[in-house]
């Protein structure tokens, strides 16, 4: 059981987290919404709940709640850039479906 | 597939839900575009890299537009068609320009706001900026991957409501939803996180490229008020590429040159400019078209000093402001420095030695605007939970209405927090009056000539009653982007009428500065030209009552030398009525009361007698 980090990614939120100035890492999870059903949560972490998860990933905490679990596991975060654009990508062997955005999944 | 931002905790957005705000700063000189991505703000480049839009807006025969740098670099190809600082123009009549502009538009005057003859049309200001603000909205939807909520725009302090509102106009115009407007010294200091910081007063500094601000703002409990604004709209880091480019003139033996090589000369200049921010020395090379070639070495020393009076030409803005809040320099806890022209050493050198203290330059000085604007937009847009982070504005001149004689009340003080409402009440002037004038002024100044006019409108259908009856509350109410609606409303008769002041004229930036500066100055005067007018009304109000009364009673309650006695200090009063004397006015008011005491005995009997006329005295007792 494992969520995992790209490098450019720790690098990334290792930088976002030392300009907010505060966090102990960073949250990931999934909900329920979305046109495929589910869509994830990433987040900073202010603080570890009493049920979290934890995984260290190139120095980085990552949360995660017990119950998103199973449809995160194994699952690596990436750094990319694509145009204009920038931002994280999921990298998700659970996922069965996506939706056109990307923005949810099914498994 | 998406690419996802870290939110706040518990701030995740859901699927197709990102509220995507951003935060413009639209430039005299360039405009920027940032955002807050992953709790931080940044600026959003375009594909090339380039965080800085050049405000240049060229109109093409075809009716196509270019924007930036491709407009830019043919400014002096096309002049007429490309437009260059239009934010001065925004807001402002033809008259409010002045003749000698010197520059090579051809203006139209129109109602409210000046337009430009192009070759693709007639084009309003507020048009040439919204193609600007196009740009910056297309560039953030393409870095951000969907459409935008809202932009926070930022605007100088001194902006006044014309210009203001030509600004959310232009916003509208582009497609973007203006959550709201922010004074540029607010945003910079919202950058550089001050609004969390120690309450106290702040000094934010600001040298772009054609123009020059200072402002001193007051923090207290989160709201940052504008306690003084001063500047000088033509002085900028152009004026310092100029000092160079005329000292390579003067150093190579060189008189007027084509505007190729002007050019070609002033872009080393710049170059060079800011070479020496880093460099103790830089080495100048072109070739002209006559076929010289310039090499020239500049070194720091030289630069400071050719450029040591542009530098102290900021000096006294900064005293002025100062002064016009009434504060020393020891009362700054803090400067922040903006504008790409305070990246100079000579000018931080100056600024600290002012101040007394370092000022803040770890962001970007270009940019720290921008970022501001984006953590506010940030905010607005439901980004960031937890604490209520609301930050409030001030209006900057005081907003009131005109009162018989020209004088000026004010509603609504300079420095108000915004949105903010108040309401006053005013009567009628004259018996069986049934309309009511309402003049909306802005200004610090007693008298309505020395402030400026918003808006007039007029309150009809008040039921006739004696002068004084009627109760007339005028209500001034200005929304979050400091726009003015003004309500007159008769409470007798319930007749109301309203008007959302879209003013038509502009004030310059100077103009603004000095009818602050002259509140002051003119404290005095305004106190003797208030008692000269109230003077002045009373008179006319006396001479009119007297007037009627005479006609009225005159042949039956005075003799002959009666009438003629009270006429004589009627003449006399109207006669110190056009001098600008309140005392000779307060006296010849005095003798008209004195010689018609008996008068108004003889009426006061008159009519008591016509009331008690044929009714025992015992019907009178209550």
């Amino acid at each position: 059981m494992a969520i995992t980090l790209t490098e450019n990614a720790v690098q990334h939120v290792r930088n976002f987290l030392a300009k907010r100035g505060k966090g102990v890492g960073l949250r990931v999870g999934v909900r329920t919404s979305g046109c495929s059903g589910m869509s994830y949560k990433l987040e900073f972490a202010d603080e570890v709940g009493d049920d979290d998860l934890q995984f260290t990933s190139g120095g980085v905490t990552i949360l995660v709640d017990p119950k998103s679990l199973a449809y995160v596991d194994g699952m690596e975060l990436d750094y990319t850039r694509e145009g204009l654009n920038e931002g994280f990508k999921f990298k998700n062997p659970n996922v069965k479906s996506e939706c056109g955005c990307g923005e949810s999944f099914g498994v | 597939m998406a690419l996802l931002q870290i939110s706040e905790p518990g701030l995740s957005a859901a699927p197709h839900q990102h509220r995507l705000a951003v935060g413009i700063d639209l430039g005299t000189t360039n405009s920027l575009v940032a955002t807050v991505r992953n709790g931080i703000s940044v600026v959003l480049n375009d594909e090339n890299g380039r965080a800085l839009l050049p405000s240049v807006v060229r109109y093409l025969a075809d009716a196509s537009v270019q924007v930036g740098e491709a407009a830019q670099a043919l400014q002096s190809e096309d002049p007429a068609n490309t437009i260059v600082s239009v934010k001065r123009f925004m807001g402002r009549g033809l008259s409010d320009l002045g003749s000698g502009s010197g520059l090579p538009y051809r203006f139209v005057d129109a109602p409210g706001m000046v337009q430009l003859r192009t070759v693709a049309g007639i084009k309003s200001p507020v048009e040439v900026s919204a193609e600007i603000l196009k740009v910056l909205r297309i560039r953030a939807e393409n870095a951000l991957g969907g459409s935008l909520v809202g932009a926070v725009i930022t605007v100088p302090a001194y902006f006044d409501d014309a210009q203001r509102q030509a600004t959310k106009d232009a916003a509208k115009l582009a497609g973007l939803n203006v959550l709201r407007l922010l004074n540029e010294p607010t945003a910079a200091a919202i950058a550089y996180g001050l609004d969390n910081a120690a309450e106290g007063v702040y000094a934010v500094y600001d040298l772009g490229g054609g123009t020059f601000d200072i402002s001193i703002l007051k923090l207290s409990r989160g709201v940052f008020e504008v306690l003084a604004t001063n500047g000088n709209s033509a002085l900028g880091g152009d004026d310092f590429d100029h000092r160079i480019y005329c000292w390579l003139l003067e150093k190579n033996n060189l008189s007027a040159l084509g505007a190729p090589d002007t050019r070609l000369l002033l872009t080393r200049a710049r170059a060079a400019k800011e070479e020496l921010t880093e460099h103790a020395e830089t080495r100048m090379t072109a070739n002209l078209r006559s076929g010289e070639a310039i090499d020239t070495v500049l070194t720091q020393q030289d630069f400071h000093a050719m450029s040591q009076n542009l530098v102290e030409h900021t000096l006294q803005p900064m005293r002025r402001a100062l002064r016009d809040a009434g504060l020393r320099v020891e009362d700054i806890k803090g400067v922040v420095m903006v504008g790409g022209a305070t990246r100079m050493p000579q000018v931080q050198r100056a600024v600290a030695e002012f101040f007394g203290q370092v000022p803040l330059t770890n962001l970007d000085p270009d940019k720290v605007v921008a970022l501001g604007a984006a953590i506010q937009a940030n905010v607005l847009a439901g980004n960031r939970g937890g604490d209520d982070w609301l930050l409030l504005d001030v209006i900057p001149l005081s907003l009131g209405i005109e009162t018989m004689g020209g004088l000026t009340e004010k509603i609504i003080p300079r420095n108000s927090t915004i949105p903010t409402a108040r309401a006053q009440e005013f009567t009628t002037f004259k018996d069986g009056q049934t309309a009511m004038s309402v003049h909306v002024v802005q200004g610090e100044r007693e008298l309505v000539s020395d402030c400026r006019s918003l808006a007039k409108f007029e309150l009809r259908g008040i039921p006739p009653m004696v002068a004084g009856a009627a109760r007339i509350r005028i209500t001034f109410q200005v929304d979050a982007d400091g726009l003015l609606n003004v309500t007159a409303r008769e409470l007798g008769s319930g007749v109301e009428t309203a008007v959302t002041v879209k003013p038509s004229y502009g004030l310059s930036d100077a103009e603004i500065t000095r009818m602050l500066q002259d509140s002051s100055q003119h404290a005095q005067d305004d106190m003797q030209a208030r008692a000269l007018r109230e003077q002045q009304v009373e008179a006319r109000q006396l001479l009119e009552a007297v007037q009627n009364a005479l006609a009225q009673d005159g042949a039956a309650l005075l003799d002959q030398a009666g009438q003629a006695r009270i006429r004589g200090s009627m003449d006399g009063l109207r006669a110190v009525l056009q001098t600008d004397d309140h005392h000779a006015i307060k006296r010849a008011i005095t003798q008209l009361n004195d010689a018609t005491v008996a008068f108004a005995q003889a009426r006061m009997d008159k009519s008591v007698s016509r009331a008690l006329g044929g009714r025992k005295l015992t019907d009178l007792e209550m």
